[in-house]
């Protein structure tokens, strides 16, 4: 069975199809894109698979556990963290206080701990900032530590929701739309930051509009087009794809 | 850009000196007694450390979790009422009955959370609000047990070893000194380990916080049970310390005084919480000749207030570095306090 595997899943809000009869697959340590036209169903997919949304029908299985119907704190446990399409940190907390916030399920010790002082909490409360600050480096924000999220530039409060997912000690990173409203510099640099998350052994499974993210990352592709697949593949024969096309441009009236 | 130089100048000071500073000040709280002041500017600063002990309770929930509370007097008055009647009618001590106290105020929190699941907002403030209210009104009317309107009179003082804490003795003011730096304590630790960053991610985002793994409910009943029951703990006191209360004595004047020292000081410092009491409680006594206009005044400043500072006036983002424990702990014992890195 693969790393992650959604079965047929469907979900409806009123009379629309959200989502309807979905199946796609991704294998440890890939990197897999779902491609779409706005309003596809894409971040749906994302909040069924954290568990924000219940799916109507179908079965999802992380590394051959099934994951759909737990609450969402379980998922996180289970080694799924994401992103979010307009980004949400915690604005008011220090960058490395995110990256903390992160480590939540990591960190054991009790409230009488802390107020004990105790050598647990201590050891524990190091480590974590001594993780976070590491992590931190990894990410290139190492400068930014004391700085409130808020005060990050736009870039750099992407990597920092990155790196606050990946503090969970999650596997399966979602990310949604990381490159939206990058500059093609930026969007560059964020390639190869997920390139480099590849390496280290993270799989990703990535919505994303901008194509030179997803062609040069991708291993694989899934495009959806109303909360159904129309079409999936290797970036080329994405690339190639008259159907996708279609569903991004419009049909043609007129036979070329 | 001067300005916030200026501060963090201020800030890193008192960073610097905390441990003189903070035995200066411990210093001066305890000989406070012995500087030849009235009984009246004694009782003020009791009531100083009572709403401060209510201010710490409620920041927790308001300032840390961000849910607004309207209702806590409420558990103040349950503090409060608990603590009486167990003196009173059952003869147990003041240790035994506020620990009775806490645990009620604590129960009755946690039954007001349960509707934090499903409302936010000003909804649940209008429903902390209702819960202040009916407390006011089975005060009012549970007259076997609570003594009607006629209030309970006579609460005896605690004692301890067969020694009566009284206002002249001064035995009430170090009760509260010891129950202030307890609360006191027990915030900081809140603010410096999980919990707090938990409470602080749900009041900053509160799906962000539950993708992080944070069970975001159970943290908001937590928030309420813990703000609940310093609340409690305040009432126990006071109920000693004044020996007589009636329902009067838990309005919802008294919720929005505790909410206003919060926003006033500073939402979610510990430090602001001194500083808004100060400010909350002396304020209504050195402007007494302004008789009745003293409560325009007391208005138009928290008007101004939201206007110009809505963060509160201590309410500033620390600019010190985050503190960085030494790369080895290594189990030491010394090594935590030394290997903070100082900026």
């Amino acid at each position: 069975m693969a790393f992650l595997e959604v079965k047929n899943i469907s979900i409806q809000f009123g009379g629309l199809t959200a989502v309807g009869g979905l199946d796609f697959k991704v294998e440890e340590g890939q990197v897999v894109s779902i491609i779409g036209p706005n309003g596809a169903g894409k971040t749906t997919i994302f909040n069924i698979l954290t568990g924000i949304y219940q799916p109507q029908e179908g079965e999802i299985y992380f590394q051959g556990e099934r994951i759909d119907g737990i609450a969402p704190q379980k998922i996180v446990m289970a080694g799924i963290a994401r992103t979010f399409q307009n980004i949400r940190l915690f604005p008011d907390m220090r960058v490395i206080e995110n990256v903390l916030v992160g480590t939540h399920i990591q960190t054991k010790y009790k409230l009488l701990d802390g107020f004990l002082r105790t050598r647990r909490f201590r050891k524990e409360e190091s480590e974590k900032i001594q993780f976070a600050v590491k992590l931190l480096k990894e990410v290139g924000l190492s400068g930014r530590i004391n700085d409130y999220a808020d005060n990050l530039p736009y870039g750099e409060q992407r990597k920092l929701e990155i790196a606050r997912a990946i503090a969970t000690g999650a596997k399966l990173l979602l990310l949604d739309e990381p490159a939206a409203g990058m500059n093609p510099k930026e969007s560059e640099e964020l390639r190869q930051f997920i390139l480099q998350l590849k390496k280290q052994g993270y799989t990703i499974l990535l919505i994303e509009h901008d194509m030179n993210v997803v062609m040069n990352l991708s291993d694989y592709i899934y495009v959806v087009d109303y909360g159904k697949k129309i079409a999936e593949g290797l970036p080329q024969e994405i690339q190639g794809n008259k159907q996708v096309a279609a569903a991004y441009l419009g049909e043609s009236e007129v036979e070329l | 850009m001067e300005h916030i130089t200026d501060k963090f100048n201020v800030e890193a000071l008192v960073y610097k000196y905390r441990y003189p500073l903070g035995a200066g000040f411990l210093l001066l709280l305890l000989a406070l007694p012995y500087l030849g002041l009235s009984q009246y500017v004694m009782r003020i600063i009791i009531m100083i450390g009572i709403y401060t002990m209510l201010a710490l309770g409620l920041n927790i929930l308001t300032g840390y979790t961000g849910l607004v509370s309207l209702g806590h007097s409420g558990f103040f008055a349950i503090g409060a009422y608990v603590t009486a009647i167990l003196m009173l009618k059952l003869q147990f001590n003041f240790i035994t009955s506020v620990l009775a106290a806490i645990l009620i105020t604590g129960i009755c929190g946690f039954l007001l959370g349960l509707p934090t699941l499903r409302l936010t907002g000003t909804y649940l403030s209008i429903v902390t609000l209702g819960f202040a209210e009916i407390v006011k009104m089975i005060i009012m009317n549970w007259e076997p047990v609570t003594n009607g309107t006629l209030g309970l009179r006579n609460i005896p003082r605690p004692t301890f070893l067969g020694f009566s804490l009284t206002l002249a003795n001064n035995g009430m003011y170090y009760l509260m000194l010891l129950l202030l730096l307890i609360i006191t304590a027990f915030c900081i630790t809140i603010q410096k380990s999980k919990l707090g960053r938990a409470l602080h991610a749900i009041k900053e985002n509160e799906l962000a916080a539950s993708m992080m793994g944070i069970y975001t409910a159970r943290y908001k009943i937590l928030a309420f049970i813990l703000s609940a029951v310093i609340t409690g703990l305040a009432g126990g006191y006071y109920a000693t310390l004044v020996s007589y209360i009636d329902h009067n004595s838990f309005t919802f004047d008294v919720s929005v005084l505790i909410l206003s020292i919060v926003i006033l000081g500073g939402m979610g410092t510990i430090r602001g919480m001194y500083f808004g009491a100060v400010i909350l409680i002396v304020f209504p006594e050195i402007a007494r000749p302004l008789m009745e206009w003293r409560f325009v005044v007391y208005g138009l400043v928290l008007i101004f207030m939201m206007r110009f500072r809505p963060q509160g006036i201590l309410g500033w983002r620390s600019a010190l570095p985050f503190q960085i424990p030494a790369e080895k702990e290594a189990g030491q014992k010394r090594s935590g306090k030394h290997g903070i890195s100082r900026g």
